[in-house]
């Protein structure tokens, strides 16, 4: 397909999120730009709490509502005649038919996020029957196909199945053909493999990837397995304390990381060819995630940067720079870094 | 539950399957709710069929015969003290005493899952708002606010199943409330907000179905109640008013003659007894084979 602006399924540009907690104003998410293209499959990666899973559920628009929480910003999705839907400001009907339809979403637990007192197929018909008008015969059918399509065995009678008669794998493919079933342009996986053992994670991966081929939607993948990253992403946005760090594609990010946070990320991760080398311990990256209630000073990862510098990591927040190889970098000495 | 999988034409991939597990075939296992129900059945069938298969009127009054015993005579449970027949009586009361039951629980289900389902869901000051209204309407005492709305509302069948059923939601209201807002926070509560289901579609569709084991055993304990609300109330003499009979006026005329004629309290008190048990015999019963997970074996 030819690339064009007809290509750009999700547009998001300077969303902010904040929450009022009980001890205060917090910025959950700030500054978080992005674009998916059809058939593109971006990871956003970050430790726990850097904002990955609340820019995800902003983009579904599943957040508590205002004075709870805040959401500023753009995200544009296209929809399924072509045109761009302002999600921020549809009036909540119309996106109710628009999530599940034209974005859906699978979550982590395949455990709890399939409902326990339902069989399977009522709970793909249904999801079907919100967003088609369709006779409850036809929707089986449809749901049969569905989960044939994700590679469930028997498929037809596994519709009157309840949830809690499936291995965890299947449940998560059960959750895919949900997500899929009124085949949505943008698909959004919040870690959907992490519950699941290393082989079940590898089939869900190749059938993820698989459906993408077949269909063309684009894929939001949020985790924090970079072993999955290098497997399924196209392009990686990393997230720290509820900004992007560094924005790049996946083989240029691999390769070389230019923002400190990104490089001690992959540095934690175990890796086989190493073991047993002198270097010993595992390294891993020190301190913890800022409270995002009191945000330190400047760049929030300098309490943790092995480059830091005084009187300038610690007063001047760094902006995200664009490099000449039309990567992005929140750090000020990115360029001394790296040479 | 059937009718759904006989849709589906068989495959030679059926035979590997375990049999289904369906609701009936949980339920047809509780031995106790299989003999509930069937009591159930049989008063029910005797109140309404009952009354055109023998020779008597239940308001037939045959002065010469009053006080005949049971098994005594033409009158197969006895007369009482105007010579009426018992099993008349019994089964036009029973056909009063269930419906009452029956649609007052029926009612009281609608308001308090409703009232419970939406405070529940939607939290904050409309939850609030909801939950303290039951809480004040749930201090006063039950039956001493039955007998002044009694007072105040011509006594009948319609005024008492809903007077009862306006002093039993709250319970209800309660208990689904509390699932209903630990359901919410569940992960398929937003999984199907995530594939665009309504609010409503969300409470009713997915979250109700999984609070079926409390408000089933609310349900059939609040048929119970009703049955024993109406007895006291008609036994206090204001409920359903002589000469229509219900079990618990029979009572209430029985007890000046319960030395001597002690079967016209022992009748109606068994009935009431046996009803009330059967009910919650049931309800365990459905509650364990409305929920999917217990498997049958």
């Amino acid at each position: 397909m030819e690339a064009g602006s007809g290509d750009i399924l999700l547009e998001v540009e300077k969303l902010a999120i904040r929450f009022r907690t009980h001890g205060g104003e917090s910025a959950a998410v700030s500054d978080v730009s992005f674009c998916l293209k059809r058939g593109e499959t971006l990871a956003m990666v970050g430790e726990s709490g850097s904002g990955k899973s609340v820019t995800s559920l902003a983009l579904m628009r599943l957040l508590p509502k205002a004075p709870l929480c805040t959401v500023s910003g753009s995200v544009r999705l296209r929809g399924k005649d072509g045109g761009m839907l302002d999600v921020l400001s549809l009036p909540e009907s119309r996106m109710r038919a628009v999530r599940g339809d034209n974005v859906s979403m699978v979550f982590q637990e395949p455990m709890t996020s399939l409902n326990p007192v339902q069989t399977i197929g009522a709970q793909i018909t249904e999801t079907i029957r919100l967003h088609r008008p369709m006779g409850r015969r036809a929707a089986d059918e449809e749901a049969v196909r569905l989960l044939d399509l994700v590679g469930i065995p028997a498929a037809r009678q596994r519709l009157t199945a309840y949830p809690h008669q499936l291995s965890g794998g299947m449940r998560q493919r059960a959750m895919i053909a949900m997500a899929l079933s009124c085949e949505p342009s943008v698909l959004i996986a919040d870690e959907p493999t992490t519950a699941l053992d290393v082989t079940i994670q590898a089939q869900i991966l190749d059938l993820l990837r698989r459906l993408q081929e077949q269909t063309g939607m684009a894929v939001i993948f949020i985790t924090h397995n970079l072993g999955v990253v290098a497997e399924i992403a196209d392009r990686v946005m990393v997230m720290y304390a509820g900004r992007v760090v560094e924005q790049a594609d996946v083989v240029p990010l691999f390769r070389q990381p230019l923002m400190p946070y990104t490089q001690g990320l992959l540095r934690s991760v175990p890796r086989l060819d190493l073991a047993g080398r002198r270097t010993g311990a595992l390294s891993a990256i020190r301190g913890n995630v800022p409270d995002p209630r009191r945000p330190p000073p400047g760049c929030a990862f300098h309490p943790r940067c092995d480059f830091f510098v005084g009187g300038r990591c610690d007063v001047q927040a760094p902006a995200l720079d664009v490099t000449s190889d039309d990567r992005q970098v929140r750090c000020l000495r990115w360029s001394e870094i790296a040479a | 539950m059937s009718t759904t999988t006989q849709l589906l034409p068989a495959t030679p991939a059926d035979e590997a399957l375990p049999p289904r597990n369906t609701a009936w075939r949980r339920f047809r296992r509780h031995r106790l709710a299989m003999l509930g129900a069937a009591i159930i059945l049989i008063l029910v069938l005797g109140s309404y069929a009952g009354p055109y298969l023998i020779p008597y009127n239940d308001t037939y009054i045959d002065i010469m015969q009053r006080f005949a015993p049971p098994f005594s005579g033409a009158h197969v449970l006895g007369t009482d003290e105007l010579g009426r027949d018992m099993l008349a009586r019994l089964m036009m009361g029973g056909r009063i005493s269930l419906a009452v039951g029956f649609t007052a629980m029926l009612i009281s289900m609608v308001i308090g899952i409703s009232v419970g389902a939406i405070a529940g869901y939607y939290g904050g000051v409309v939850g609030s708002a909801l939950m303290r209204f039951v809480d004040a309407v749930l201090c006063f005492p039950t039956i001493f606010l039955l007998l002044a709305l009694a007072a105040l509302i011509d006594p009948g069948v319609t005024s008492i199943t809903l007077l009862i059923a306006a002093t039993a939601w709250m319970d209800v209201a309660r208990i689904v409330e509390g699932q209903i807002r630990a359901l919410r926070e569940r992960d398929f509560a937003v999984a199907a907000e995530a594939l665009g289901a309504s609010d409503r579609y969300i409470v009713f569709r997915e979250l109700v179905p999984n609070a079926v084991a409390p408000i089933v055993v609310a349900a059939t304990l609040n048929v119970a109640k009703a049955i024993l609300l109406e007895s006291y109330v008609s036994f206090l003499g204001y409920g359903i008013q002589p000469p229509v009979p219900s079990w618990g006026n029979m009572l209430n005329n029985a007890q000046i003659y319960l030395t001597s004629a002690p079967w016209l309290a022992i009748l109606p008190g068994l009935l009431i007894t046996l009803a009330v048990t059967s009910f919650n015999f049931l309800g365990d019963g459905l509650r364990d084979a409305l929920d999917p997970r217990m498997e049958s074996h």
